[in-house]
């Protein structure tokens, strides 16, 4: 089964600010039957930060799930209104970000910094 | 890390910093040299959201989330050394809020003179910014506007009430704005330069929501590693407000009315109380009094909140107050999405005028929005507006032979019912005279299956 991700990036960190990201990540994701994953990522620059332009991203290129800081609430309905998954409040390395969401270990809050307690 | 938390020679005995910097009314944060956070106030926790054990040792652009972070902040470009820099910008917080702010970083330094880290100031600024805005909006007072006699009342009505230390009731129809009026009366209060801090009694489980508004002491259970101040020691000095009281677990009930009486809340684990000056402010949009009958709510505790009542109309009763709301967001979505949208088409205002919206407020405000988003004329047409806007025509048109078919029958139409639950009885007891009795045809009528029929039919007194 195949999966879209994206993920708002500040250097290799989830971006604090939803709506101040200038860089996203996109992930493909391949879960096999067999209970392994493929993730495909590729890094999109984007010409502005605008909340409403990375929302319009999202649905036009099919996004099933959101990581991210922090975002508006308005922004986060719509998502989810549109049947986007939105994991919010997650901070830390992307790496370790999409580590735990192919563990299915991901939940909004998690803190995954270095010496954070999560 | 605890040693962190000291000051001497200020007094004669050392003083915890902690508790100390808990005092100052302003958000705080000392950060090290290299801006990760050390230390944070209660201020700063009941403003961002975040407690003391989940910023420690974060990078503090991602502990505040602040504009300014990403736009020059000093302290990551790694400047340990600069004047003080104060800039007006705002942050997101863990409640998904924007909340402007006044942010103040400034360097500090050891005995030495050298410098060892920065502080980091942050202020509220959302009444200052509410005030300067107000002035120009007519027929609206903080985030409500309306100019319905209902609404007025409420206008009238709320600068007494919100300058008094008094516990609020808000009841009313999901989406009728109750969020925003409890936030207008703390905004109105005394309190006002106070932390406002929202709980939803509903979104979480009774054992998270007594140690979330209460509290515990390190030790109280299972991973409660540090103590954690609860969100009745975070209002202290400002409101706390309940929302889905009417969810909130019979135990909490009883801690509640006691912190009523008293004013002292005792964290789990702890033989000490803390005297909480806070003012309560409860919400909710199920009818109190009949979970009172039904006893899922205590009666000494609505009489205790039942201090000050304000019901909010749902939307549908509100009137002319549609047009002044869909004016006024459509106005407010132009702004944000840099639009220039004069208006609705005939046919546009005809489909909205003919909704109920059982979502009141909350929901035209999103059909404004997501008209707006789509909108790429000057005009909002009917292909504008959600899809679903579209059954309204086809279920008005059913619905008319349906009254005429009850009239015909001679069942009193009676008033239209002012609630969902009023609604739904309604219904039943209509599809049920047109069935003649018969259960299994009231469920087709109804499109329900004959064990929802059955348990509804149940709900509402209505099986014998």
């Amino acid at each position: 089964m195949a999966e879209k991700l994206l993920i708002p990036l500040y250097d290799n960190d989830v971006a604090p600010r939803f709506d101040l990201a200038t860089e996203v990540c996109i992930v493909n994701i391949v879960r096999r039957p067999d209970g392994t994953s493929r993730a495909d990522e590729k890094v999109v620059v984007l010409p502005e930060a605008s909340a409403d332009e990375l929302c319009q991203l999202i649905i036009a290129d099919g996004m099933d799930a959101v990581i991210c800081s922090a975002i508006e609430e308005e922004y986060h309905q719509y998502l989810t209104w549109k049947k986007v998954a939105v994991f919010d409040n997650v901070l830390g390395p992307v790496d370790k970000v999409l580590q735990r969401f192919l563990e299915g270990d991901l939940e909004s809050g998690s803190i995954l910094f270095p010496n954070s307690n999560d | 890390m605890e040693s962190l938390g000291t000051i001497t020679g200020l007094t004669l005995e050392q003083l915890n910093l902690a508790p100390f910097l808990d005092e100052v009314p302003v958000g705080l944060a000392v950060l090290d040299g290299n801006g990760r956070v050390l230390l944070v106030n209660r201020a700063y926790k009941t403003l961002v959201g975040f407690g003391t054990e989940d910023v420690r040792g974060l990078p503090c652009l991602h502990a505040l989330r602040c504009r300014f972070c990403l736009q020059g902040c000093r302290v990551l470009k790694g400047i340990r050394e600069f004047e003080p820099v104060t800039r007006e910008t705002d942050i997101i917080n863990i409640d998904r809020q924007r909340i402007p702010i006044r942010l103040t970083v400034a360097p500090i330094h050891d005995a030495e003179g050298n410098p060892s880290g920065y502080l980091e100031t942050v202020q509220d600024m959302r009444q200052i910014t509410e005030l300067s805005s107000q002035a120009s909006r007519a027929y609206s007072l903080g985030g409500l506007v309306g100019n319905s006699p209902e609404m007025e009342k409420i206008f009238q009505m709320l600068p007494g009430i919100a300058r008094t230390d008094s516990s609020v009731l808000i009841t009313g129809e999901t989406g009728t704005g109750k969020d925003v009026l409890a936030e207008v009366i703390h905004q109105n209060s005394d309190r006002a330069n106070g932390p406002f801090v929202k709980v939803n009694c509903g979104a979480l489980p009774e054992t998270l929501l007594e140690s979330e508004l209460f509290g515990h002491t390190k030790g109280a259970f299972t991973g409660a590693v540090e103590d954690k101040p609860g969100r009745f020691r975070m209002a202290h000095g400002g409101t706390l407000f309940l929302t889905e009281i009417g969810d909130l677990p019979i135990p909490l009930q009883v801690k509640l009315l006691s912190f009523l009486d008293d004013k002292v809340i005792y964290p789990l684990g702890s033989t000490s109380g803390f005297h909480a000056d806070v003012r309560v402010i409860c919400a909710t949009h199920r009818n109190l009094r009949e979970m009172v009958k039904e006893k899922r709510f205590r009666e000494d505790l609505l009489f205790r909140l039942n201090v000050v009542r304000f019901h909010l109309p749902p939307l549908r009763e509100r009137g002319e107050d549609i047009g002044l709301l869909v004016n006024h967001f459509l106005s407010t979505f132009n702004e944000r999405f840099h639009k220039d949208i004069k208006g609705f088409s005939d046919r546009a205002k005809r489909r909205l005028a003919l909704y109920r919206f059982p979502g009141n407020v909350r929901e035209l405000r999103n059909i404004i929005e997501y008209a707006v988003n789509f909108c790429r004329e000057h005009e909002i047409r009917l292909s504008h507006l959600p899809e679903y806007l579209a059954d309204v025509e086809a279920e008005t048109a059913i619905a008319s032979p349906a009254e005429a078919e009850r009239e015909a029958s001679g069942l009193p139409a009676g008033d239209t019912p002012s609630t969902w639950e009023g609604l739904e009885k309604r219904m039943i007891m209509d599809a049920l005279f047109r069935a003649g009795g018969r259960k299994g045809r009231a469920a087709e009528i109804l499109g329900w299956g004959r064990s929802t029929l059955w348990r509804k039919m149940k709900t509402h007194g209505l099986s014998e």
